[in-house]
Parts: C-alpha cells; structure tokens; sequence
C-alpha cells in the first residue's frame, strides 16, 4: 500500500479528521501567542501554566466531573494572570515563580491522583496527561467544536488587539505613559494564553506545551526582521509542523504529542541554519 | 498657567525615601535639565512624572490643556529591545497607541504623522530596516521619533545619549535642541553637566540638596558650584 492510499484510507475515520482539525487550530493559536510570550521573556510559562492545568486535572478527575473543562480552565486563567502580573514587581521574580508554581501543581496533582484516583489504570493516566499521547485520536465531536470556536475567538482577539499587543510588548513603560492601558493587554495577553494551554494540553499533553508556543516562534525570528512577518510565519511554520507531525505520527504509529514537537525542532534547527546563510550574505 | 507644576514631590520605593521636597514649575518652550548623583532618584522622577509610578507625597498638576497622554518618553533601552523583531515603521507607528484607544487599527492620520516624524528625525529611508540591526544613534532616533508621535508639547529624556560615540552625541544634542526650537517643551535626565549647562534653560539638581533654577542660577548656586567641581573633579581623576 503506497502513502497517498494509507493516508486516504485513514482520513476515512472521523477520529482522524478531528485530530488534524483540531491540532492544526491548536498550533495556530499557540504561535499566535508564542511571538509575544518569546519576547516578553516568558518562553517558560506554558511549561508552568499546563503543569497548573494538570494539578486542575488530577483534582477534577478524582471528584469524577463529566466535564473537567469546567475546573481546569478558571484555575489556569487565574495562575496566568498571577504570574503574568508578577514579572514585573514582585518578591518572587518571574521565571522563580514560574517554576514554583509549575512544580508545586505537577507534585499536587500526582500526589491527588494517588491517594484518591479509583482508575485501574494509573501511570497510564498520569502519561497520557502528561504526554498527550493518546487523548487527541479520542476526541469526541463537542471536543472539535469547543475547540474551533476558541480559536476563532482567539483569532480573533489577536487580529483586533494585535498592534496594541505590540506596543505593550515592546515598551510597556511608553505604552502606559502614553495613554495606553498596558495592564489591561497584559490581562488579556495572560488569559488568552491560559485558554490556549488548556487547549494545547490534548494535542501535546502538559510536558510538552512550551515547545508548541515557542519553538515557532524562535523560528520564524532566526528567518525574518519585522514583527509582522515574524508573527504571520510563526503561525504558518507551526501549521505545518503539526498537520506533517500528526501524519507522520498516523502513518508510523508514533506519539502524536512528540512526533509533533520533534518536527518543530528539526524546523528550527534548518531554520537557524537558513538564518546563518542570510544573515552571512548580509554582512 | 505652566505647563508643569510640581509641588513638593517625595518619591521612593515601598517605604524608603529616595527624595523629597522637589518642587519646579515648567512653561511651555522650556528646556529642563535633571542633574544628580546616579542613585539620587533621577529616573524615578520621570517615570513619577509619566504617571508609571505613585509619588509619595506631595502632588503633579498640568496646565495649558496638557493631556496626560501628551506626553512624549524617550526611555532607556531595556533587554528586551536589543533583539526585537520589528521594523522601524513597525516601532514608530506604535507611538500613535495612546491616541487609538480602542481603536484596534491605525488610520491615514496616524500613518501620516508616522512618516513626517521619520523624515523629522532623518530615518525615513531605514522605514524597513530591522531595529535590532541600527547602531545605537539611529535606535535613539527612532525611538525619538516614536515619541514624537505620542507628542507635540511635552518631551521626557531618559538619558538620551548614554552609549553613543561623541559625534553621535552631539548630532543628537543638536536634534534635542531643534525640537526645543520648534516649541516642545524638553526634560531631560542627563549625566553630562557641561551639555546640561550649554542647552538646557533650566536645571532642577536633585540628591542632598535640592535646586531649582535657571541655568545662571544654578551655576551661582553652592549646589551647582559643588556639583561642578566633584564632576570637573571626576573628569580629572
């Protein structure tokens, strides 16, 4: 059987098709996001955040709620917005409280899920959430609808506010002393971040998030000079890589979550080699 | 009525006092020089002026229809800035923020002003030129100019020309004292008292003595006289 007919044969399950939808959406709008967290010097706060998610997880697992959804994204909105807000003045400085959050909740949650979890299966539950492995091929048909319309909402939101988005993150300090509401679009920036990362948590799981949000975006900065064009091929680049990921991970029978995040890494390696070469002739 | 008026002014950080007892008043076409001693509350001054900080006592009153988001800042360079990927234009324009509100495009006017600051500032042919890649001179302007379009009253001077070469000092100096020319008021924070005392109208020395004066008056102040010769001093040395 050749590729194209393995493929085709495949694309005939819906769970198929909802994956690719699904995961290719998700890769917009995490490298939408990725330009912005890069420069502002929060590459780590999609690690910190899905850990935050997990911990919501675990606690909405073992209290048996149809819906998790429900739990886990206003505990992720809040911890983004904490976090966000205290890179600028706070006692515990930005990448420290990141990591502090992010290893208190990843430790609660598999501590909860112990203690309490009822599953026969519990280091297969704990892996899944963490890598994300099986659950994108699991989605049910509302799954593929929440998760367009919060795209196109984010979408969206990113197209309306983006050249605010673009003063607050080049200099917040002459954004607000010129009569922009800095604290607003950082508000928005954090909770729009938090609503990808739960997102993102069933394409690539928890561990593997950060890769999505700022690999896309680190490459498209090696390739181009305005803010533009970095952000417009930030979310081509990362389009690409899920939707080949995820087929290679169909047809090889791979992980989805980290057949993913390896294509994004081999992007990125040519791309600083493709930077290097311009850059060279540049000079 | 001035255009600045600030009375009484403490600043400092949660409960510790950096300054107190600052007091100026500032007309339009003024040019303010602030002098002190690094660590004397200089750049806490301005980012109090700019409203990004509460004072701790005393109060900050504008005239002559001065809005606050009519005022221009020159800030110094942060980390992040050094690698940004953005465009000149991209930079400048984003100087007409403030007057978009929650207008989520720029229009023809914003555009326009955006051109006439770049060719102001002698930028216009590195429009699409990386910032990142501008030698320092040039980032000033262009910053310069992106502040040029939050404003046409009031310009604030975080250290304009810390880390460029003399000649670039002076071309920038020289362009500081046209806008003046031009009508904007200017305040700059600056650690060259010699260009402070060949440019500035006025100059407000803040550290353990506080002055406020014109230029002449400052140079017959104790606290200028003594100032002047630590700095001559320091030159020296």
């Amino acid at each position: 059987m050749s590729v194209f007919e393995k493929l085709s044969f495949y694309l005939q399950y819906p769970f198929v098709r909802y994956a690719l939808i699904a995961g290719v959406l998700i890769a917009l709008c995490s490298s939408l996001l990725g330009v912005t967290l890069v420069l502002k010097r929060f590459s780590f706060i999609g690690d910190g955040l899905s850990h935050v998610a997990f911990g919501a997880m675990s606690i909405a697992a073992v209290l048996n709620l149809t819906n998790n959804i429900l739990i886990v994204m206003p505990v992720t909105i809040i911890s983004a917005i904490l976090l966000l807000r205290s890179g600028q003045n706070a006692k515990i400085k930005g990448d420290a409280a990141v990591a502090m959050i992010s290893v208190t909740a990843l430790a609660f949650g598999y501590l909860v899920m112990n203690l309490f979890s009822n599953s026969a299966n519990l280091s297969g539950d704990v892996c899944s959430t963490l890598f994300g492995s099986v659950s994108i091929l699991t989605l049910s048909i509302t799954d593929v609808i929440v998760c367009v319309v919060l795209s196109i909402v984010v979408v969206i939101i990113f197209i309306l506010f983006y050249n605010k988005i673009f003063s607050v993150t080049f200099d917040e300090d002459f954004a607000k002393a010129t009569g922009t509401k800095a604290d607003r679009y950082n508000l928005l920036i954090a909770t729009v971040t938090a609503v990808v990362i739960v997102l993102s948590m069933n394409l690539v799981g928890s561990l593997l998030i950060s890769a999505l949000v700022i690999f896309p975006a680190l490459s498209a900065m090696r390739l181009f000079r305005s803010f533009r064009a970095v952000t417009v091929s930030s979310v081509v680049i990362s389009v690409v890589c899920a939707f080949s990921g995820i087929l290679i991970s169909i047809l090889e029978g791979t992980p989805v979550g980290s057949t993913i995040v390896a294509v994004d890494a081999v992007v990125f390696i040519l791309c600083s080699i493709a930077g290097f070469f311009m850059g060279g002739m540049k000079r | 009525m001035a255009l600045l008026t600030v009375r009484n002014l403490a600043l400092g950080y949660e409960s510790h006092t950096i300054a107190e007892g600052i007091s100026f008043t500032l007309n339009a076409g003024d040019y303010l020089c602030i002098v002190g001693e690094n660590g004397s509350g200089k750049s806490t001054l301005m980012k109090t002026l700019l409203h990004l900080r509460e004072p701790m006592g005393g109060e900050i009153l504008t005239g002559d229809g001065l809005k606050r988001d009519e005022i221009g800042y020159l800030p110094q360079q942060t980390v992040v800035q050094k690698d940004f990927p953005a465009s000149v234009r991209e930079i400048v324009l984003s100087g007409c923020q403030g007057r978009c509100g929650l207008r989520p495009f720029y229009n023809r006017e914003d555009k326009k002003r955006c051109e006439e600051n770049m060719e102001r500032m002698g930028i216009t042919a590195l429009a699409n030129r990386c910032y990142r890649e501008l030698s320092g001179g040039q980032q000033q302007r262009v910053l310069l100019a992106r502040a040029l379009c939050a404003t046409q009253k009031l310009l604030l001077l975080d250290e304009p020309v810390s880390g460029l070469d003399p000649k670039v000092t002076n071309e920038m100096y020289r362009l500081i004292e046209s806008l003046n020319k031009e009508g904007l008021t200017v305040i700059m924070i600056s650690h060259d008292i010699s260009a402070a005392l060949q440019y500035a109208t006025h100059i407000l020395h803040i550290g353990s003595q506080i002055f406020f004066g014109t230029r002449q008056e400052y140079i017959e102040s104790e606290a200028g006289q003594l100032f002047l010769a630590q700095q001559k001093g320091g030159e020296q040395a």
